[in-house]
């Protein structure tokens, strides 16, 4: 028995932790010290389950995945599906960052939910949450997979929809899940695809089978690979299911910080990169998820240039990163679009929890002056680095992070992408597109974190008078975890940093068991020497360009407070009002939709024909006939011996032919 | 062997019961109808009895039998409708209509 075969603990923890904080919500939800201790604790043995796992399979790197096999689950025919966790390199990995980043974000919620009177059941939901991502990250067949793919779709309705007594909130909650829906068909049907071709759910028979079973590109590759990626775009918020995740942003903070940015988002990523066999196999897929990618992280980029809110600015941010995951995992570079992953993970949860520690600020100040302002509008805050340093200095390195500056993470893991790109373009041009692509939307992210710091942390503060002097920098709960993710989002680029500075590509190494058949399929040449070095050379230009370019834009002009300030007009107009994808969507299928509901399903076809026809109609017939039956019974005895004789005679003649 | 002529009686006494049930109206009389139709399937039995045995005479005295408590029960019917409508008109009693 090893630690590895113990790692259904990772899951068993947060759901204890669930049932707990679920029966105190329902029962006594203002035992807040227990739903702290509870909620957190679990997170953090469950981390320490995941440590476990690591070191063991560091100390002994397995050859083949360890499959810790529950019990038999779908045992119906040839079908066999047992609930089981598959236990690698790459579940691993996950295993830490969901477990690590949740753990932090639970300590967070500790300060940032501690006056919600939901306070129970929020982290009830939170460690819902972890279980379902857990079982997301460790399933070791399609099916299990699947329930965690489900399963924290659900928790993350639950959440947007935290605070469900606003229309809004629910609303989002409702947008995030059916959005989910239409891209967990895409899902289904590529099980079904699977299935039929492999007889078998479980990642190690489909991926050790693939090259054998299925034709390199062919046709049923190509679709389930496409098939799975319409569920990525719907989990993962990208083009054309993205419009969810800004929405998203109702939840609590923390929510954002953990579901939104930093786990479940990614779990499309993850998909890739665990099938990145069948991916490897279809050229047609993966030049769809690089170039959707692409898009993607340009298109966002650029709508997260004109948000005032700063949570949305961050959401579209989001949006626009696993853009750049799903950019390098489709260019074949598995193991950069994980660590891509895995750094985002560190500095956008760390911008998230960053940015409620603002808000959690200005609430305070708006909350003890009574004032009905905007806590989350950017035109309302500026200078908040007086007040709040410890955020202040901790966001800027997650800001440097993110727009690719050296030393921090981002830079490693956005430049591997960006090199694969380029280097792939020497076989398939359009992937010299995806990389301009890139290369644009790293400007643009540059500069919108640069304007999103500068309006909230500097130049002069426009929160107001009286309110200026309840700012206040969040509680030790708050900023610690901010300050492990700080650390991280400094260094985690020594987790694969690049041989020509001194490194070994250690996460490479790593996941290289994984990802071995997926890149020995779809090979790639990286640049090497001058050409890497030109390629790093620019990105950071770029970069450096776009962080200066945002602050001096920024902070030359004057920045009025939201209610005083005018409307947008232009250009910058509709990126405020994000190309009107949302307007667009409402009009081509929301109205459509439900006019089709409403005036042929409900008034024609339930109204019409259900009720009408079918049910009073029946009622109808059977009136009608019982009432022709009864204008035969005249009461007249006469008649009846009548009838009666025609009768008698009918069946004596009857009886005697 | 009168079997022919009696059962030509019994035809003709058969159909003039028949004949009374459809066209009178008055409840006595109709019933006086059904008694007659009775006797002339009794008058059957008894020729028949006497080519196939002594079975036809018993099933007459079977019918004559559940006649009379048909007459017993049929009359106090109409006795009953008589003292409650002062009739015995058929036309009048139609509470069964549909």
């Amino acid at each position: 028995m090893t630690i590895s075969h113990l790692v259904w603990l990772a899951v068993a923890f947060p759901l204890a932790g669930f049932l707990v904080n679920g029966a105190l919500a329902l029962g006594r939800p203002q035992a807040k010290g227990l739903v702290s201790v509870v909620g957190a604790g679990t997170l953090i043995a469950a981390f320490g389950v995941a440590l476990g796992v690591f070191l063991e399979l560091l100390r002994q790197p397995p050859e083949a995945p360890i499959i810790v096999s529950l019990w038999p689950w779908m045992p119906v025919g040839r079908l066999q599906v047992d609930l089981a966790f598959q236990v690698d390199q790459l579940s691993s990995v996950m295993l830490l960052v969901v477990t690590g980043v949740g753990s932090l974000i639970h300590l967070f919620s500790i300060g940032y939910m501690g006056e919600d009177p939901g306070y129970a059941r929020y982290f009830s939901y939170l460690n819902l949450f972890v279980v379902f991502m857990l079982v997301l990250v460790l399933g070791a067949n399609f099916p299990v997979l699947f329930i965690g793919w489900e399963g924290v779709g659900l928790c993350s309705y639950l959440l947007i929809g935290f605070w469900f007594s606003e229309k809004a909130n629910a609303d989002a909650g409702k947008k995030a899940f059916i959005m989910n829906r239409i891209g967990d068909f895409g899902f289904l049907v590529a099980m079904f695809f699977i299935w039929r071709a492999f007889g078998s759910l479980n990642f190690t028979d489909v991926l050790a089978r693939a090259p054998t079973v299925l034709q390199q590109g062919g046709a049923l590759v190509t679709a389930i690979t496409l098939f799975l990626f319409l569920g990525c775009t719907g989990k993962s918020a990208q083009i054309p299911l993205y419009t969810w995740l800004p929405d998203a942003m109702a939840g609590p903070t923390p929510v954002s910080a953990l579901i939104h940015a930093a786990t479940m988002v990614t779990a499309g990523v993850y998909l890739v990169a665990r099938t990145n066999v069948l991916f490897a196999m279809a050229p047609v897929s993966s030049t769809v998820v690089a170039g959707i990618g692409a898009l993607t992280a340009l298109f966002a980029a650029t709508i997260g240039l004109r948000q005032y809110d700063i949570k949305r600015v961050l959401a579209y941010s989001t949006v626009s990163q696993l853009g750049y995951m799903f950019l390098g995992v489709g260019t074949g570079a598995y193991v950069s679009g994980v660590f891509h992953l895995v750094t985002h993970a560190f500095f956008k949860a760390l911008l998230f929890l960053g940015s409620g520690s603002v808000i959690h600020a200005m609430h305070h100040a708006y909350h003890a002056t009574h004032s009905h302002e905007d806590a989350q509008d950017m035109r309302n805050m500026g200078g908040l680095k007086q007040y709040l340093p410890v955020t202040f200095w901790l966001m800027l390195i997650a800001t440097l992070a993110i727009a690719g500056i050296p030393p921090f993470s981002g830079f490693f893991s956005k430049d591997e992408i960006l090199a694969a790109a380029f280097a792939r373009g020497a076989g398939q041009p359009v992937y010299y597109l995806f990389y301009a692509m890139g290369v644009i939307t790293a400007f643009l992210t540059a500069f919108y974190m640069a304007r999103l710091m500068a309006m909230t942390f500097l130049g002069p503060n426009r929160t107001g008078d009286r309110e200026r002097g309840h700012l206040h920098e969040a509680p030790w709960i708050m900023t610690g975890p901010l300050l492990v993710l700080g650390l991280l989002s400094a260094v985690g680029g020594a987790f694969n940093l690049p041989g020509f500075l001194g490194g070994h590509a250690a996460l490479e190494h790593w996941l290289e068991p994984v990802m071995a058949r997926g890149v020995a399929l779809f090979g790639l040449e990286m640049p090497q020497g001058r050409t890497e070095l030109f390629l790093i050379g620019g990105a950071v230009l770029v970069g450096v360009v776009g962080l200066v370019a945002g602050f001096r834009v920024t902070l030359s002009g004057r920045i009025l407070p939201a209610h005083d300030a005018p409307p947008d007009t232009g250009f910058a107009l509709v990126l405020n009002r994000k190309y009107y994808i949302d307007e667009l969507y409402d009009r081509v299928v929301v109205r459509p939709l439900v006019w089709l509901s409403r005036v042929v399903l409900w008034k024609g076809v339930d109204q019409g024909v259900v009720d009408d026809a079918a049910v009073n109609g029946s009622a109808r017939l059977s009136r009608g006939l019982g009432w022709l039956g009864s204008r035969l019974q005249t009461g007249q005895v006469g008649v009846y011996v009548v009838l009666f004789l025609v009768g008698a005679l009918w069946v004596l003649s009857a009886v005697a032919r | 062997m009168l079997l022919g002529p009696s059962l030509l009686l019994s035809a003709i006494l058969f159909s003039l019961g028949v004949a009374g049930v459809l066209l009178r109206r008055n409840a006595i009389v109709l019933f006086m109808c059904i008694e007659l139709m009775l006797n002339a399937v009794n008058l059957t039995f008894v020729a028949f009895a006497q080519l196939y045995g002594a079975s036809g005479y018993i099933i007459v005295f079977f019918v004559m039998t559940v006649a009379a408590a048909e007459a017993a029960v049929g009359l106090a019917i109409i006795l009953a409708i008589f003292r409650h409508k002062q009739s015995v008109d058929l036309q009048n009693i139609n509470l069964l209509h549909g």
